[in-house]
């Protein structure tokens, strides 16, 4: 089968007629929606972040396009823009930018999400815009991702951008980073170049904690190395980006050492016809790390209380076991107290801290700055509780990564380490250790709105129960 | 089980108990709209999967534009009976009786009336929150919808002013007269939804699947002829083997000529399909904007 005409030019750059680009001819076969018979096997989340221009949405217009996608209506849709408002031109940007506002000011305002699949994989893109002032949005999009793609123009090189999003998806503690040196068509796909910006990203990586990263040089104007391996760069012989996308390792992504239940609801029937459901009495919530198995000693905080799984229920009737992240209500042996925003863990075994005074480093998400001596309710798992910021040990310079000491207040997009003192304990882990149960976000009393999102250094001291007086 | 995976399916379901569950944890007056449509039987089957054996601790609310495929009604009716919840029905016939809601002259279309409708009855219950089936990947205004969508008590989304959504954590918070949209398949998409409707063996609307309908040709699309839609003399009027790929008002919906008489043919369908969901929505292709404007007026 032929390779599809690319019916479609871009506003970004004009006058490139995608229909010839030598560079797509490779692949032809359509990979987008999955064959029933071939269901994929599991789900990568990624997010796309780069400065205004870096060309994030034409990448990820790019990606649906050649993965087979995009539908005809959407390319209608696109056409019938372009029109009205693109003097004839299409812009692949336009399918992200939903948007009016986005559409007259060329820019993404708000995290887009975005669905596709291949044979391989289902993925979810959230499309994070780049500007400063949006940075809460990339933090927004990318805490649930796997992966981060970190867009550089190849003719600008590494920006002050370039770092703060690699600053970002290293301390959101994202597990994979891609780095798409973007525009190489117009550095003449030269190695040299890729080079040269692969190296100034290697100088200040060591000094974040990025396991996994990898460099693809791309043109997602064109195509080149966004599904369909590039002619034009016959130096590189790693993988294009989506046979990366669907390759990577994101099975041990989830925590599944220390079992964490933060309970979310308690399933108590009111009116229950059936007599055996009277003393049904179970709490509901999503494993928030670890595995629980059936007659497994458990710990219920704050209260102490130790008991044991008596039945992990599920609507598709009683499991064994289960883990993170699953839904399921369990029943204990003891009639307990427990409610929203207890925490059920593993008896005896990796302990979660448990304390009144926190440290956390936080990206600040509101105009109103933060103020040391506020007050802000915290929500923390499913545990909301009335916390006072006490102290501003640093603000982080994003850029440099130098450490500014004890600054009064922290502004809209500012990342800073304080302390806080809450009014009841917080069981928490270390943020490095687990995502679900070291982060939190802050709420400003009134507007109610969400100031903050946080993430907890790890406890100094582990809940330390004194068997004699917890166990029943 | 010896692996501990779950499959994108057994996630979605997973992502979406637990937003189901911060509902029934954080609100006191939720509700769960219901239409009969596909989303919104898988949303009722989260609902299940997240609360019983309890009783759902929210009713269920559907605005009935009076356009409604009768086949769709049925069915809404059949299934709340069968869950034993309750329905909870506000019509936009009513609500321009009583000048709730007000017509444009010559204005057929309900999808503007039903929007006041809907706020009014979040108005006379009191609800906090309303669940609805609305997912991402549907349209690109609703790709910028947070799973947690707040609404001022005027019932409107300020799309550049949304609450950041970070790991899996909802702020609920709300003043008194503000109220919450919630979207536990914010991140399905329509092939997910059949997938599930597979695994679970749900019992689906059989407009749904492949029959014989009398079709009008009208602006590109063949429209079910019936009594809002008779048609006009110099229309092309069919037989056709069709069934639907979403449902609107019976005035706007398109319907798809297909053989598809099974979830397994639909799934193969939708596999191979060259057109979204809602290309056969009329209402959605008035601008460029329509579905940001409507959202914004109060619409899911």
């Amino acid at each position: 089968m032929p390779a599809e005409p690319f019916p479609i030019t871009t506003a970004r750059y004009a006058d490139v007629d995608l229909s010839v680009s030598p560079s797509r001819a490779a692949n032809s076969e359509p990979r987008s929606a999955n064959s029933p018979r071939h269901p994929p096997v599991d789900l990568l989340r990624f997010n796309t972040c780069g400065s205004v221009d870096d060309g994030k949405s034409t990448l990820i217009g790019r990606l649906l396009y050649d993965s087979k996608s995009l539908m005809e209506d959407q390319l209608e849709a696109l056409e019938r823009s372009a029109d009205i408002t693109g003097g004839g031109q299409v812009n692949l940007a336009n399918l992200t930018d939903g948007l009016r506002a986005e559409r007259e000011q060329g820019i993404t305002i708000d995290v887009a999400y975005r669905y596709f699949a291949t044979p391989r994989r289902k993925f979810i893109i959230a499309d994070t815009p780049g500007h400063i002032q949006y940075t809460r949005n990339m933090v927004t999009g990318a805490s649930a991702a796997n992966l981060s793609i970190v867009l550089v123009d190849a003719r600008a090189g590494v920006i002050e951008q370039s770092r703060r999003h690699t600053y970002l998806t290293a301390l959101l503690r994202i597990p994979h980073l891609v780095v798409a040196v973007n525009k190489m068509d117009l550095v003449g796909w030269s190695e040299e170049r890729f080079n040269e910006i692969r190296a100034e990203f290697e100088s200040f990586l060591p000094r974040l904690d990025i396991k996994d990263v990898k460099f693809i040089p791309i043109s997602a104007l064109l195509g080149d190395n966004v599904v369909d391996a590039s002619v034009n760069a016959p130096w590189y012989p790693g993988p294009t980006l989506l046979q990366h996308l669907e390759a990577v390792h994101i099975g041990s992504d989830w925590n599944l050492n220390g079992f964490r239940f933060p309970v979310q609801w308690v399933n108590r029937p009111h009116n229950p016809t059936e007599p055996k459901l009277h003393d049904f009495r179970g709490f509901s919530g999503q494993i928030a790390g670890g595995i629980v198995r059936q007659g497994q000693k458990v710990m219920v905080l704050p209260s102490g209380n130790v008991t044991t799984v008596k039945e992990i229920h599920t609507f598709d009737g009683p499991v064994a076991e289960a883990f993170c992240p699953q839904s399921v209500t369990l029943l204990l042996e003891h009639d307990l107290d427990v409610s929203r925003g207890n925490m059920i863990v593993a008896w005896e075994d990796h302990l979660p801290g448990a304390s009144t005074t926190l440290r956390a480093n936080v990206c600040w998400m509101h105009q109103r700055p933060l103020q040391v001596g506020k007050k802000y309710f915290l929500k923390h798992t499913t545990h909301t509780v009335q916390v006072v910021v006490t102290e501003i040990t640093h603000r982080l310079n994003i850029s440099t990564f130098d450490q500014e000491a004890a600054p009064a207040t922290l502004g809209l997009n500012d990342i800073g380490e304080i302390r806080l003192r809450t009014a009841s304990p917080v069981i928490f882990d270390g943020y490095e250790t687990n995502r679900l149960t070291g982060s939190f976000i802050l709420i400003e009393h009134g507007t109610h709105s969400t100031v903050a999102a946080g993430m907890l250094f790890p406890p100094t001291e582990v809940v330390r129960p004194e068997n004699d007086e917890f166990v029943i | 089980m010896s692996t501990y995976h779950l499959d994108h399916l057994q996630y979605l379901e997973t992502e979406a108990i637990h937003i189901m569950r911060e509902v029934a944890g954080e609100f006191e007056r939720p509700a769960l709209l219901f239409s009969g449509g596909k989303d919104s039987i898988c949303l009722l089957r989260l609902a299940e999967k997240a609360f019983r054996p309890s009783e759902l601790p929210m009713p269920l609310l559907n605005v009935d534009t009076g356009h409604h495929f009768p086949e769709l009604n049925i069915f809404r009716d059949h299934r709340a009976k069968e869950l034993g919840s309750r329905l909870i029905i506000r019509t936009v016939e009513d609500a321009i009786a009583r000048g709730i809601s007000t017509p444009a002259p010559g204005e057929v279309s309900r999808n503007r009336l039903q929007i006041p409708t809907l706020l009014a009855a979040i108005e006379e219950f009191r609800f906090d929150c309303c669940i609805g089936g609305a997912r991402r990947d549907e349209e690109k205004a609703r790709a910028k919808e947070r799973f947690f969508s707040f609404r001022d008590s005027f019932g409107q989304w300020d799309p550049k002013n949304q609450r950041p959504e970070i790991w899996n954590l909802y702020n609920g918070r709300l003043n008194p007269g503000e109220n919450m949209r919630v979207f536990p398949l914010s991140n399905w998409t329509e092939q997910d939804v059949w997938e599930y409707i597979r695994r679970e063996r749900l019992e689906v609307p059989t407009i749904y699947f492949s029959h014989r309908r009398l079709c009008v040709r009208r602006q590109g699309q063949w429209l079910p002829v019936n009594q809002l839609v008779p048609p006009k003399p110099n229309e092309e009027v069919r037989e056709l083997v069709v069934r639907v790929r979403t449902i609107g008002d019976i005035i706007s919906t398109g319907m798809v000529e297909s053989p598809a008489d099974s979830v397994e043919d639909i799934i193969t369908e939708i596999a191979a399909a060259r057109v979204t969901e809602r290309g056969s929505r009329a209402d959605d292709k008035s601008s460029e904007a329509a579905m940001e404007d409507r959202k914004k007026a109060g619409y899911f």
